[in-house]
């Protein structure tokens, strides 16, 4: 996020795209909700009519994948009706002519027929939008998890950059992260281009100063995404994994497929607190500590570095992940000496200025967001106030490209997945917790109320969802919550996954995988003896 | 900005402050019940009474707001016997039995009992008391069968905290007063079980012991209770969350009000937390028997977590850690020397801590030499 979530009190207006925020941010939710009771004005972009929608002003319906056909209308109408913030277009940005013509097509109606929202509706919102200073943009993954999903964030960029809608309070671009510290995993530089901090491992200085601290020759080449470990193991050029806390199995697109290559795989090593579907397929299984039994940071949502505190001692031989990678990293030659999670957390922050001036006692009772250079600077909640770093900031076009799939003949509905309120992720946690899965235990399947009768499926009726890569069986939950043609099922059941049916189609940039559009196909099941 | 006087204490404050607040900027303490700071005054409770000069009968402090030149007096004799009064009669209508209530040590209302020394109803215990009032009780079935929150609504004193919590902080409206006078209730629609988002936000404002968590029962109240500040494991917002630690066990999950949270969670932050306990927890490391193939009939993806657990225990042996380091160690040596660095590959996590990804990292480049490093913040 560039802005913080203290700041969506005293924002004009919301403006949330492809993000369930009631079910999957709730307490980001209830922050939206107390603006909104003091008179912020919320717009809401999604397939399904979401519960944030109850509290909106206006609902953008969209068909999946269409976003950037939204965004791009939402443009061209500011644009044609003068709402831009000029002086900021001309003081911060560059590309603004080239991008500005890219746009023309764009006119409601040609956004209206791509996306199936009424053109009055796309003006409404972007006069809203554009007509605000003060306005904040919200997104998860309705919008990065697609073919394009890299283009859909820029024109999300290109929105702000238009009315100036960042680099100030209560502004911004605001991805919502939907893991406790994907943050601070990104930061630390669990990316395969970038050492902790963001710095390329391609740039010879950089990897100087590594190699300097850390005392080893390193490698210059950029390494594997994690969606591309999965093809290299595929070829067999990658012949071992070391898994820490992940469940690809579960999370992975084209779950048949993930199988079938881990299996590929010379050596598979899994640590984790549960023996998870990724377990079952490893070498070796690693216990681990959880949250509750160690003590370390998380880095939210905002760039706040929080403390995570120790509470209770590990079941059984299961270990800290610090102690198990240490112990690994010196039977390979490598010793590493720490005597706590401070000292590991003290020397990431000597490597990267915006964490230098953050240290445990000084987030004992309260985060402090990043940048924070210094010991005595208060931390930053909003980006980009002194300007960007590069100086002027482009403006990207983008074009409307559909998704991998569309709907057809053979597979006429399509397919969106996420997350619901009670369930988290790959379900590993809360699948093995009694009372989330006596109220929220079974997987479903929304499905339209037109969509239904015609089918002839009643509400609660198990029936078969099947794509090119796989079927499932999974209860329908007849619902007018979704739109016709569409349905939704969340990922976290693996008894009907959701995984089993989505394509493995990649963002070409991001390497994000489609989760959010696949063609499907439903079918009633036949009960033998009827 | 208004001035007024409270207890002979000047105060400036800003206009529309009420005579509550304004006192507690004065550290003055006037007892409530219904009164929460994050959320609407009610006036519900009549504990809040104060006397103002000029005003013949005493004012809800919660609900009045603050005049020009106002004089209060927040505790004569009159208004703390009126006070104890309005708690004796919320009393003969309170099971009272403290004895075995989740809430015990943490309740407003018992607070509030144990400061005015009132006992319960009758008979007079103790000399010079006068007993209580006696009379009809509400008796209610307790019938929900929702798993999460426990609704024991004989304790319940009406203060409308829950009503409020649920309608202006978390927009959901699933309960409200029903029917009038000493039948009045506090339900769901139709009197029937709560189906709702299940925050928890009703049960972290309740000031008695009316709703609590089902999965504390009996876990243990505030006695040998260590409280452990932290940061909540689920999604990116990173809620401020209080561990309640007993025994090795953590038996309770609260949010604290002057978090940047304001006390908020949400059903997986405020109840998700006994996988911690699971008896699946891995334990022990594990290193594969059978060869691979095996997992082809064992593992199916519509396997229940039990049969997961018995092709765990036909599939893996479990080892020492020496074992299972000095093994996974020569394995990774060998792929090395053979295929070179690139062709082994890690996948850090966005669940665990910065350190243990930083560390992670520091492992795969600077001990295996391979940038081969990721995690799932695609997925």
């Amino acid at each position: 996020m560039t802005n913080s979530i203290r700041e969506i009190e005293g924002m004009e207006v919301i403006f949330v795209i492809g993000s369930n925020t009631k079910e999957t941010h709730p307490v980001i939710a209830n922050r939206m909700l107390k603006a909104i009771r003091k008179g912020t004005r919320l717009i809401v972009a999604d397939p399904r009519r979401v519960p944030l929608v109850r509290f909106s002003e206006i609902f953008l319906q969209l068909k999946p994948g269409a976003d950037a056909a939204l965004l791009n209308g939402m443009a061209h109408v500011i644009l044609k009706e003068g709402l831009c913030n000029d002086e900021f277009i001309n003081e911060r940005t560059e590309g603004f002519d080239e991008w500005k013509k890219s746009i023309e097509t764009f006119t409601p109606h040609n956004a209206s027929k791509i996306t199936g929202i009424p053109e009055e509706e796309i003006i409404k919102a972007a006069r809203l939008y554009g007509g605000s200073r003060k306005a904040g943009i919200f997104y998860t993954m309705g919008v990065t998890q697609h073919t394009h999903g890299t283009d859909n964030v820029n024109a999300i960029a290109n929105l702000a950059l238009l009315t100036g809608n960042i680099g100030r309070e209560h502004t911004g671009i605001s991805p919502l992260r939907g893991q406790n510290n994907v943050q601070g995993a990104c930061d630390a530089g669990c990316l395969p281009n970038v050492y902790p901090g963001y710095q390329r491992v391609d740039i010879p200085m950089v990897k100087k100063k590594f190699e300097d601290i850390w005392g080893v020759p390193l490698s210059d080449k950029e390494g594997l995404k994690s969606t591309e470990m999965t093809l290299a193991a595929d070829k067999g050029s990658l012949k071992a994994l070391y898994v820490m806390g992940e469940n690809p199995v579960m999370t992975d697109p084209n779950i048949g497929h993930t199988i079938e290559v881990l299996k590929k795989l010379d050596f598979l090593l899994v640590q984790d607190i549960f023996f998870t579907e990724t377990a079952a397929l490893a070498d070796v299984v690693l216990p681990a500590a959880c949250f509750a039994e160690k003590t370390g940071t998380f880095i939210n949502t905002e760039r706040k570095v929080q403390l995570v505190r120790k509470a209770v001692e590990p079941p059984g031989d299961a270990k800290e992940d610090t102690w198990i990678i240490a112990e690994l990293s010196g039977r390979l030659g490598y010793p590493m000496k720490y005597s706590s999670a401070e000292e590991i957390f003290e020397e990431l922050s000597s490597l990267w200025p915006a964490l230098s001036g953050i240290s445990y006692s000084r987030i004992r009772t309260h985060g402090i967001h990043w940048p924070c250079p210094t010991k005595d600077h208060p931390g930053t909640e909003y980006l980009f106030k002194a300007g960007f770093p590069r100086g002027k900031v482009s403006f990207t076009t983008v074009r409307y490209l559909p998704p991998a799939e569309a709907a057809g003949l053979d597979y006429p509905f399509v397919l969106t997945t996420g997350r619901n309120l009670f369930q988290y992720h790959s379900g590993s946690m809360t699948r093995r917790i009694a009372s989330i899965e006596k109220h929220a235990g079974e997987p479903y399947v929304e499905i339209n109320t037109e969509d239904a009768k015609k089918a002839g499926i009643k509400d609660g009726e198990k029936i078969k969802v099947a794509s090119r890569r796989g079927q499932i069986e999974i209860k329908a939950r007849v619902t007018d919550r979704i739109s016709n043609g569409i349905l939704f099922i969340p990922m976290h059941y693996r008894e009907a996954a959701a995984n089993v049916i989505t394509t493995d189609a990649l963002d070409p940039h991001g390497k994000t995988p489609e989760f959010k559009v696949c063609a499907v196909k439903i079918g009633k099941i036949k009960v033998s003896g009827e | 900005m208004v001035k007024l006087n409270i207890d002979g204490r000047m105060i400036e404050v800003a206009e529309g402050t009420t005579i509550l607040n304004a006192s507690r900027m004065l550290n003055i303490e006037i007892p409530t019940l219904c009164n929460h700071p994050k959320l609407t005054p009610f006036g519900g409770c009549r504990l809040c009474l104060v006397e103002v000069k000029g005003v013949p009968r005493p004012l809800t402090s919660c609900t009045t707001p603050v005049s020009e030149g106002m004089e209060v007096t927040t505790s004569t004799p009159a208004l703390e016997d009126l006070r104890k009064t309005v708690l004796e009669l919320i009393l003969s209508d309170h099971p009272n039995d403290c004895m075995i209530c989740e809430k015990a040590g943490d309740c407003t209302l018992q607070e509030l009992a144990y400061f005015y020394g009132i006992s319960p109803y009758n008979p007079p215990l103790l000399k010079g008391d006068k007993g209580g009032f006696l009379g009809e009780r509400r008796i209610y079935e307790k019938r929900d069968g929702n798993p999460f929150i426990e609704r024991n609504m004989e304790k319940c004193i009406l203060c409308g905290r829950c009503v409020k919590v649920c309608d202006e902080i978390q927009g959901v409206g699933a309960i409200d007063f029903a029917y009038r006078g000493f039948k009045s209730k506090i339900c769901p629609p139709f009197e029937r079980d709560l189906d709702c988002e299940f925050c928890g936000q009703c049960v972290a404002v309740c000031p008695t012991g009316a709703l609590t968590g089902k999965m504390w029962q009996l876990r243990g109240r505030q006695k040998d209770i260590k409280e452990v500040d932290t940061t909540c494991a689920y999604c990116g917002t990173g809620c401020n969350i209080t561990l309640h630690v007993r025994k090795n066990e953590v038996v309770r999950v609260t949010a604290k009000e002057d978090k940047w949270n304001e006390g908020w969670l949400c059903v997986k932050g405020r109840f998700g937390y006994t996988f911690i306990n699971s008896p699946d927890r891995l334990k022990k490391p594990l290193i594969r028997i059978a060869p691979k193939h095996i997992a082809d009939f064992g593992f199916r993806i519509s396997d229940l977590n039990s049969e997961v657990r018995n092709q765990q225990s036909a599939i893996f042996k479990e080892v020492s850690w020496d074992e299972a380091l000095d093994y996974i160690s020569a394995k990774l040596k060998e792929i090395k020397e053979k295929h070179g660095p690139d062709s082994i590959a890690g996948l850090s996590s966005a669940r665990c801590t910065t350190e243990e990804n930083y560390l992670f990292q520091k492992f795969m480049r600077a001990a295996v030499g391979t940038n081969n490093v990721d995690h799932c913040a695609r997925l």
